[in-house]
């Protein structure tokens, strides 16, 4: 069972973002992390490896050579090799997903996973291209994942229900949070990774056709007020409601 | 070509009401392209398509296939891509729904195009389609150029607010190119719920509890609010509360969980940790109910109540129950 889950690297969720005044983020002070929902993969590759008692997790990731800090955090979790492919990752995910689906082409492994999201652009569109592209079918949104009998069954969260889907490898797999949580790197781990193979190539991203023309800090929302104190401030609050701000 | 195509969403026989917000994104956009909009409905037959055409779609084209009476990614997938093979669109635009977050990276994908997610703004410049786009979960804001014909855009629902904007809205019938025998994934079954509620994500009116409630026993309280306030309000929850197994992740507002922006959210027992505060900041009218006076959340609240949360909720899912009532 060979499995490639994709990661990217994102300022922590906690980080406060301030945009400089050329249109980029100020990264000093900055914390940056494995986008958590790539984390949730990273975990349901082992899981799926580990189940499988046999295969390599190979942790993939686009960005520039600063992401090899969150390759070997993944090779620290359990990962068993990595590979970065360098390149400037801008706001076309279409990019993206096709140096992946170049690697991928190369590499034919039997699962490749992805964060359903990356908590940066937010736009939760690179793995399925990735998927179209590499003509592998996908599930996406997917809370667990188990591979039996050649075929990847997955529990997808929908509009307050779960769909249980089952879909033939290879395929692509996004994933969400269900009961994903990331295990802790162990000491033995973070050694062991310093070891294991880490290669890099230039991403094959061609041009991206979606460009940023200005960022900026959101506005800062008009001041509010405090309407009252307890269950005595609940008549006036539905009136605002009501009548000015119309929303009832 | 200058024409727009708006892809509708259907639910139970009826375009969703996202689809109103898409037609009307459509229209704006149209009119600023000097062309038409068309709407495309691919279900499995029957979908009474009259609020389009009021909504300002010239054409409605519906795409019916008995193997498309539900959704499917790849059945829809290859519904819209045919479709759009021959034809030609300035820009094409989908909700930003689960199904849309689903839908529209395949079509992309399979189309080659590229494609700008969850946009709250659409506008024209030197003839190109530039959309505004909430990054880091809405801590910065990019306005992007896309850079490709037609222009692949979901628009976030219940942004657009829909304007009335009559048009024949003539119905045509087009042929549903899909091939069921190509489709790979199989669905097994369906657990829990029926989703009678709108995902957070969708609903235009969110109740999000957090850990001030202390325990999970409490949200019945919250549900008793959402219910006051009718079959369009869903819960939400902080991530605490989720991370605490208290509440499932999929009603998870903030960066690790939904961004959010309807139209009335209140934030009960949520202190407002900068990536919950960023998930939902967007939202239209914001209510904070919190025991801590210097609680975070009353920063971007435009209503705040300081209390127990437990005195506080009953009297106000009783009050806003008559409100709606009377």
């Amino acid at each position: 069972m060979n499995i490639v889950v994709c990661i990217k690297r994102v300022p922590d969720t906690a980080a406060r973002i301030r945009v400089t005044p050329g249109g980029g983020i100020d990264a000093s002070g900055v914390k940056y992390v494995i986008s958590p929902y790539d984390e949730f993969a990273l975990e349901a590759a082992l899981r799926v490896k580990e189940a499988a008692g046999s295969g390599t997790v190979t942790a993939l990731s686009v960005g520039d050579a600063a992401s090899a800090e969150q390759l070997r955090a993944a090779l620290a979790m359990g990962a068993d090799d990595a590979v970065l492919l360098q390149g400037e990752v801008g706001m076309d995910g279409l990019a993206t997903a096709r140096a992946i689906a170049a690697e991928i082409g190369e590499r034919r492994p039997d699962l490749v996973l992805f964060g359903m999201k990356a908590v940066d652009g937010d736009q939760q569109q690179v793995g399925l291209m990735t998927a179209e592209l590499a003509g592998l079918p996908a599930v996406s949104v997917a809370a667990s994942v188990v591979v039996e009998n050649g075929k990847a069954v997955c529990h997808r969260e929908a509009e307050g229900s779960i769909e249980v889907l089952e879909v033939p490898l290879p395929a692509v797999v996004t994933i969400t949070k269900g009961e994903h949580e990331p295990r802790y790197p162990s000491l033995k781990g973070i050694m062991a990774a310093k070891r294991k193979p880490l290669a890099e190539k230039a991403a094959a991203l061609g041009d991206g056709r979606i460009t940023v023309r200005d960022l900026s800090e959101p506005a800062a929302r008009p001041e509010g007020r405090i309407v009252g104190q307890g269950a005595a401030a609940v008549p006036e609050l539905v009136r605002l409601l009501r009548e000015e701000a119309k929303v009832l | 070509m200058s024409n727009v195509l708006a892809v509708i969403e259907v639910k139970d026989g009826a375009p969703r009401r996202v689809a109103n917000e898409v037609v009307t994104a459509a229209r704006a956009l149209a009119d600023g392209l000097g062309g038409e909009v068309h709407a495309l409905i691919v279900s499995g037959g029957g979908a009474s398509p009259d609020a389009l055409g009021a909504h300002g779609a010239d054409v409605v084209y519906e795409c019916a296939d008995d193997s498309l009476a539900e959704y499917q990614s790849e059945g829809y997938t290859q519904a819209v891509a045919g479709f759009l093979d021959g034809r030609d669109y300035a820009a094409v635009l989908f909700g930003a729904t689960s199904q849309g977050k689903d839908l529209a990276p395949r079509v992309a994908g399979r189309l080659g195009l590229p494609l700008a997610s969850d946009v709250t703004g659409l506008e024209v410049a030197d003839g190109a389609v530039v959309a505004t786009r909430p990054v880091y979960a809405g801590k910065a804001i990019a306005r992007v150029h896309i850079d490709a014909s037609p222009a692949l855009v979901s628009v976030r629902p219940n942004v657009f607010t829909p304007v009335e904007a009559r048009r024949p809205g003539a119905v045509e019938t087009v042929e549903a190119r899909v091939d069921p025998s190509a489709w790979k994934v199989r669905r097994r079954e369906v657990l829990g719920g029926s989703g009678d509620r709108p995902d957070v994500g969708e609903a235009p009116i969110v109740v999000s509890g957090g850990r001030g409630m202390q325990d999970p026993a409490n949200w019945g309280m919250l549900e008793e609010l959402r219910d006051a306030l009718g079959p369009s309000a869903s819960l939400g929850a902080s991530r605490a509360v989720v991370d605490a197994g208290w509440r499932p992740h999929a009603e998870q507002v903030g960066q690790t969980g939904k961004t959010v922006s309807p139209q009335l959210y209140f934030a009960v027992g949520i202190s407002g940790a900068i990536q919950h505060l960023a998930g939902m900041r967007t939202a239209g009218t914001i209510v904070a109910i919190n025991k801590d006076p210097d609680a975070p959340i009353f920063k971007v609240a435009d209503y705040g109540v300081v209390g127990d949360a437990f005195e506080v909720l009953p009297r106000l899912a009783e009050e806003i129950r008559r409100a709606r009532a009377g």
